[in-house]
């Protein structure tokens, strides 16, 4: 029943955007790690993260973003969200992960605020 | 609290003699020596001293001070020249010494005022630690006995009837409300083979872990008897096969295991349900009442408690029960329960009760909208309250009502209110969780609860899962991870359970993104913190060979 996940990466005038589909669990480190660093390459303002077609995140999904979250504050990159649904909303809320990445309602208002 | 004379006195012996001569034996060191050496002082805290540094804040010099005080001697014989005492609110925490300065040069009038102000903040300082201190000890120990509770509720839980035994032509009912403490109540009923029932009420005196295993240890000794005795009976019964047999050889074997000072009080019964006759013993329970009519019968018989004297015998009556007669059966709780004048319920007040209202279940819940009244709103229960009625049908009614009323309630939500909405297992393998997820999603959807209490639901029990997997399982796909769905009226119960025991589940403290983010902490460890964020309630159960951690959820709207 497991998604694996795949993260396809998109480059837009101020940011460069992963597109994230399927499970973001433990199995899906790789894809995201390869995904962010294609994303970083194009030495954007800020990478969003799309999380419009992901069904499940699990503890350890939320340890790959905080990750992800360490190194992009490392090289000085703002990492943004969009496409969450109000129960991982609520998540990246209780676990403070929304005080370091912006989570917006969609990708044209996270692009709109200047990457 | 802690006082002056217990209290750990830092004592900085500056200076080369003072150093030199420490002696050898030092009493209580509490620190490897530094520059200088440190040693417990114990203050007596009728010494004037400290009735001076109570009164006399900041920098004392010692050599001005002129009282017969054993402390005063004591410090000046560690060449101690200044002494800052510590004090919050007129309290003496503690004292900071000071010997002759390194450099041999008397201390500066600098040197004085940086002690002074030393002191004003240091004082408070010590006291918030100490307060500190002291409140996590409590929390400790609030934690240590909520968990022995969690413990007593659930021995006691799982050993009381699930299901009550149903007889043609008569009606049993029970109720089980447990004191927060928990008490040793309980209650059993006994089939024997040629269709004559046993029925037991029983109280352990105390309350909590030893309470319920007590409970535990005699419910099994009686059964073990009854059945016993049963199991010999060559088709009628003997001389030997009566309660007050069960009771005495119970008796004998409980009284050289039963730890000192606690006992059982415990009434037991057997009746022949085709001749209504009800053979009876006690020990020392309180006496249950008959209904007939508007009277009440007390079911009276000599005995001791269980488990104070071996030896003992226990009288046998016996009762025609009449078409109609109905019995209450109780606890302590019920009679000693106290209205907010200090009142007791009374053995008077149920009699009359009894009397005067419908037997059986009806008779159940009159007693205790009685208790409620009478204790009011605000009452908080001392004691478990236990009640079971056994009532004989009118001649005739039964077998017309038989087919609509189910001949037995258990009205006790505690226990058989539950019903169990699934059970199945997984390996663990990493992903199942999912699979577990999904399936306790659907097993609540006929629940219809809104989206997102599903998804708190969904999340928790995944997060379990993996938990169980992960850390009980050791990934090891042969073990596999049970679960168990269960609903009463009120609450939703999701049992998780491992084959990894003996190893308690660590509690982490709560993750802190920043520190993860600094590379402080590992950037895993979220878990257990979304679980506890995501359910009401929260029980972990560790035996010798499996975890379960019960999951649960209030129905009634309330989060």
């Amino acid at each position: 029943m497991a998604t694996p996940l795949e993260a396809i990466v998109r480059q837009q005038p101020n940011a460069a955007v992963i597109d994230l589909k399927g499970d973001i669990d433990g199995a899906g480190e790789d894809a995201l790690q390869k995904a962010y660093a294609e994303a970083t390459a194009l030495k954007p303002h800020a990478v969003l993260l799309n999380f419009a077609e992901v069904g499940y995140i699990n503890s350890k999904g939320i340890a790959l973003i905080v990750m992800l979250l360490a190194q992009a504050r490392k090289s000085g990159t703002r990492l943004l969200t969009t496409g969450l649904s109000p129960h991982y909303v609520e998540i990246f809320n209780i676990t403070r992960l929304s005080d370091f990445m912006k989570i917006y309602p969609d990708e044209q208002a996270a692009l709109a605020s200047g990457g | 609290m802690e006082t002056t004379s217990k209290l750990g006195i830092w004592q900085r012996v500056f200076g080369k003699r003072a150093q030199s001569e420490v002696p050898a034996a030092d009493p209580a060191p509490v620190l490897q020596p530094l520059p200088g050496s440190i040693k417990l002082l114990d203050f007596a805290p009728n010494d004037p001293l400290v009735a001076f540094f109570q009164t006399n804040p900041g920098v004392v010099d010692l050599e001005r001070l002129n009282l017969d005080s054993g402390i005063l001697r004591d410090l000046r014989a560690s060449e101690i020249k200044l002494v800052l005492p510590l004090l919050s609110q007129g309290e003496l925490l503690g004292v900071v010494n000071l010997g002759q300065r390194l450099s041999d040069q008397d201390y500066s009038s600098d040197d004085r005022a940086l002690l002074g102000n030393l002191a004003t903040s240091a004082g408070p300082a010590v006291r918030v630690a100490q307060l500190v201190r002291q409140q996590q000890q409590e929390a400790l120990a609030r934690e240590r006995l909520e968990a022995e509770l969690r413990i007593a509720r659930l021995v006691q839980q799982t050993l009381l009837p699930q299901e009550l035994p149903t007889l043609d032509g008569w009606h049993i009912a029970a109720h089980y409300r447990p004191a927060r403490s928990v008490g040793g109540d309980f209650y059993d009923f006994i089939k024997y083979r040629d269709g004559r029932l046993g029925l037991v009420i029983g109280d352990v005196t105390d309350k909590g872990v030893p309470a319920a295993l007590v409970m535990a240890s005699t419910r099994a000794t009686l059964r073990g008897v009854a059945y016993d005795y049963d199991s010999h009976n060559t088709g009628t019964p003997d001389e030997y096969d009566n309660p007050g047999e069960v009771l005495a050889r119970a008796n004998d074997l409980i009284c050289p295991d039963i730890p000192a000072k606690m006992f059982i009080t415990c009434f037991y019964a057997i009746l022949d349900p085709q001749t209504g006759l009800l053979h009876y013993a006690n020990a020392g329970h309180d006496v249950p009442y008959v209904r007939r009519g508007n009277t009440t019968i007390e079911l009276r018989a000599r005995g001791m408690p269980l488990g104070l004297l071996p030896g003992m015998p226990y009288e046998v009556a016996e009762l025609q029960l009449e078409p109609g007669d109905s019995i209450l059966f109780y606890s302590d709780g019920l009679v000693e329960a106290h209205n907010p004048q200090h009142e007791m319920f009374g053995f008077p007040r149920l009699s009359e009760y009894v009397a005067a209202h419908a037997g059986g279940a009806a008779l159940i819940e009159s007693v205790l909208e009685e208790l409620e009244v009478f204790t009011g709103p605000n009452w908080e229960q001392e004691d478990d309250v236990t009640l079971v009625t056994l009532q004989r049908a009118e001649s005739g009614m039964m077998k017309d009502e038989g087919n609509q009323v189910p001949q037995s309630t258990v009205l006790s939500p505690q226990s058989s209110q539950w019903q169990t909405l699934a059970e199945f297992h997984v390996p663990s393998a990493e992903g199942n969780e999912r699979e577990v997820m999904e399936r306790v999603a659907a097993v609540v959807a006929p629940l219809s609860l809104d989206t997102a209490r599903v998804e708190k639901i969904k999340t928790a029990v995944a997060e379990a899962t993996m938990n169980a997997m992960e850390h009980g399982n050791k990934n090891n796909p042969d073990l596999p991870v049970h679960v168990e769905v269960k609903a009463s009226p009120k609450l939703l119960s999701v049992h998780i359970t491992d084959e990894g025991g003996s190893v308690p589940i660590p509690d982490n403290p709560a993750p802190d993104l920043n520190a993860k983010l600094e590379g402080m902490q590992s950037p895993r460890g979220w878990g257990l913190f979304l679980i506890k964020q995501f359910v009401d309630e929260l029980n972990i159960i560790t035996d010798e060979k499996h975890h379960t951690v019960e999951l649960i959820w209030h129905l009634d709207g309330k989060e």
